[in-house]
């Protein structure tokens, strides 16, 4: 179930879609891609509903489920199946089979045979077979070992760089964290928080010290700023700029100015996400 | 835009995903085996008058008509039970599309069998110096029974979108509906759906009137019935694995 959903990927980024199980991550993919209709509203991919996309795997590459494979097909004949569905010429296969490391041997076995971490790079490479602009992909990092996600990674990485749209999807945050420019969070089917990583963590305020914390105190309140003692300081709803500035103004020496470290962005994704008990 | 491939190469490529599993590879050559075996079977303990290129035609078809439309359910059953329906129709987004590829697969495969079917009995018929006796309405029929069979598989595929129980209730619903047929009131029912007692005057020899209409009521019944359902729940239905 998801409710009241919007948000916009933009070229040239990678947007983290993150949240817990079954917070709706993947709900809200399907009907991206037209698997699932919504009852109300709309998306676009490309400026277009993907329905009418004609020939959509040459445009978006999808990745919902690496488990989705025919366990009786070999690894190569699943892409040329998809590669066919495409009208991409069979070398693309061999091309991407490359690409995404897996062998010559690996590639004749069939996908029964497969671990999970190389089913999710056999769906990274029906994903990226058709050369798209844009990739939607949900919990591609499940099942790779430490190596397969930072090599993932790289791959997103890159293929944004060359212009194109990654919106991927993930409920661990550190998974995410290091590739996506943008950080979409979804809790119990809304959207919760959608900014960068610097934006997001800018709202948690900031965490201020000075040589003479009364004065300081002072100058925060004569500047109209709300401020909790915390951790031999005061914690400020404010960033760092409006708080320097009140610093200034009263004349008080700072010895610390920085985004609150202590709610981190792991805290705000549990607080983000959390359930009301 | 990238325009989309033809409905003719998206009929290919279903064709492909009838032999390019392990169950589809080793149904069409168990399949052959067989017919092999009882065309071979017939040439050699048959008796003489029976050696007719009619009748070894129909029987070069029956092993096809009884196992190749568990290929036709596949086809489709897979998608959902295999979970591949995911990656096929968000490559192929036009869901009539992907069906309409599946049926025409189906009389593709029903095409090639009839003419494998052909050459056997060709064949076997020159082999043993049998008569060269059939009509061309009979063997009109019979492709006709064939490709029924066929679609019939497709569209138990579809109505139920799970390999297991289509493949189990497209032999045992029939079957229990022959036994039905014995009860006294049933009868003349039977004889309208029992694909058993509707098909059997189709390869026996030139059909009446009455007898076509018996036999394209019970596909009605086997054939366009679950297709209706399979293709509604399919254009309706959010595409979800089982």
């Amino acid at each position: 179930m998801v409710s009241d959903v919007s948000f916009r990927c933009e070229p040239g980024t990678v947007t983290g879609f993150l949240g817990p199980n079954g917070a709706g991550k993947t709900t809200t993919m399907r009907m991206l891609v037209g698997l699932s209709a919504p009852d109300g509203g709309h998306s676009r991919v490309l400026e277009r509903d993907y329905h009418d996309i004609p020939n959509p795997g040459r445009h978006v590459g999808v990745l919902l489920d690496a488990a989705a494979q025919h366990p009786g097909r070999t690894g190569r004949e699943a892409l040329t199946i998809s590669a066919q569905l495409m009208g991409v010429p069979t070398s693309r296969v061999d091309e991407l089979l490359t690409l995404v490391g897996l062998d010559r041997s690996a590639a004749k076995k069939r996908v029964r045979q497969y671990s999970l971490g190389m089913r999710q790079r056999l769906g990274l490479a029906t994903a990226l077979l058709g050369d798209p602009q844009v990739l939607i992909l949900d919990e591609p990092a499940n099942g790779l070992d430490p190596e397969g996600i930072r090599w993932m990674r790289g791959l997103l990485r890159d293929f944004a760089d060359r212009g194109g749209t990654v919106l991927l999807s993930s409920h661990l945050l550190s998974e995410v964290e290091a590739v996506a420019d943008r950080l979409l969070i979804i809790g119990g089917g809304e959207i919760k928080a959608d900014g960068t990583r610097d934006e997001l963590l800018s709202g948690s305020g900031v965490l201020v010290r000075a040589t003479d914390p009364r004065e300081l105190e002072n100058a925060l309140h004569s500047a109209g700023l709300t401020a909790t003692p915390a951790d031999g300081g005061y914690i400020v709803e404010a960033d760092a700029e409006t708080v320097g500035r009140a610093a200034l103004t009263g004349g008080v020496v700072l010895t610390h100015l920085a985004p609150t470290e202590s709610a981190g962005l792991e805290a705000l994704f549990f607080e983000l996400t959390e359930t009301p008990a | 835009m990238t325009p989309a491939i033809s409905f003719p190469r998206l009929t290919l490529v279903e064709l492909r995903k009838m032999v390019d599993t392990r169950a589809g590879f080793w149904l069409q050559l168990t399949t052959a085996v067989l017919t092999l075996a009882v065309v071979i079977l017939f040439c050699v303990f048959g008796e003489t008058q029976d050696l007719i290129f009619r009748d070894m035609f129909a029987l070069a078809i029956l092993p096809a008509s009884i196992l190749l439309p568990i290929i036709g359910i596949l086809l489709v059953s897979s998608e959902w039970s295999q979970r591949t329906a995911l990656i096929t129709f968000t490559l192929v987004p036009k869901r009539m599309r992907v069906m309409g590829a599946k049926i025409a697969a189906g009389v593709v495969l029903g095409a090639i069998v009839v003419v494998l079917a052909l050459v056997t009995a060709v064949l076997a018929i020159a082999i043993v110096d049998g008569a060269w006796t059939m009509g061309p309405k009979v063997f009109l029929q019979m492709c006709v029974l064939l490709v029924t069979a066929l679609l019939s598989g497709i569209a138990f595929g579809a109505a139920f979108l799970n390999s297991a129980v289509a493949v189990v209730l497209y032999f045992a619903l029939p079957l229990v509906f022959g036994i039905a047929g014995a009860i006294p009131f049933m009868d003349s029912v039977a004889d309208w759906i029992d694909t058993t007692r509707t098909t059997t005057p189709m390869t026996e020899g030139v059909a009446t009137g009455a007898e076509w209409a018996r036999f394209w009521v019970s596909m009605g019944v086997w054939m366009a019935l679950p297709l209706a359902i399979g293709l509604y729940r399919i254009a309706r239905g959010e595409i979800r694995a089982s």
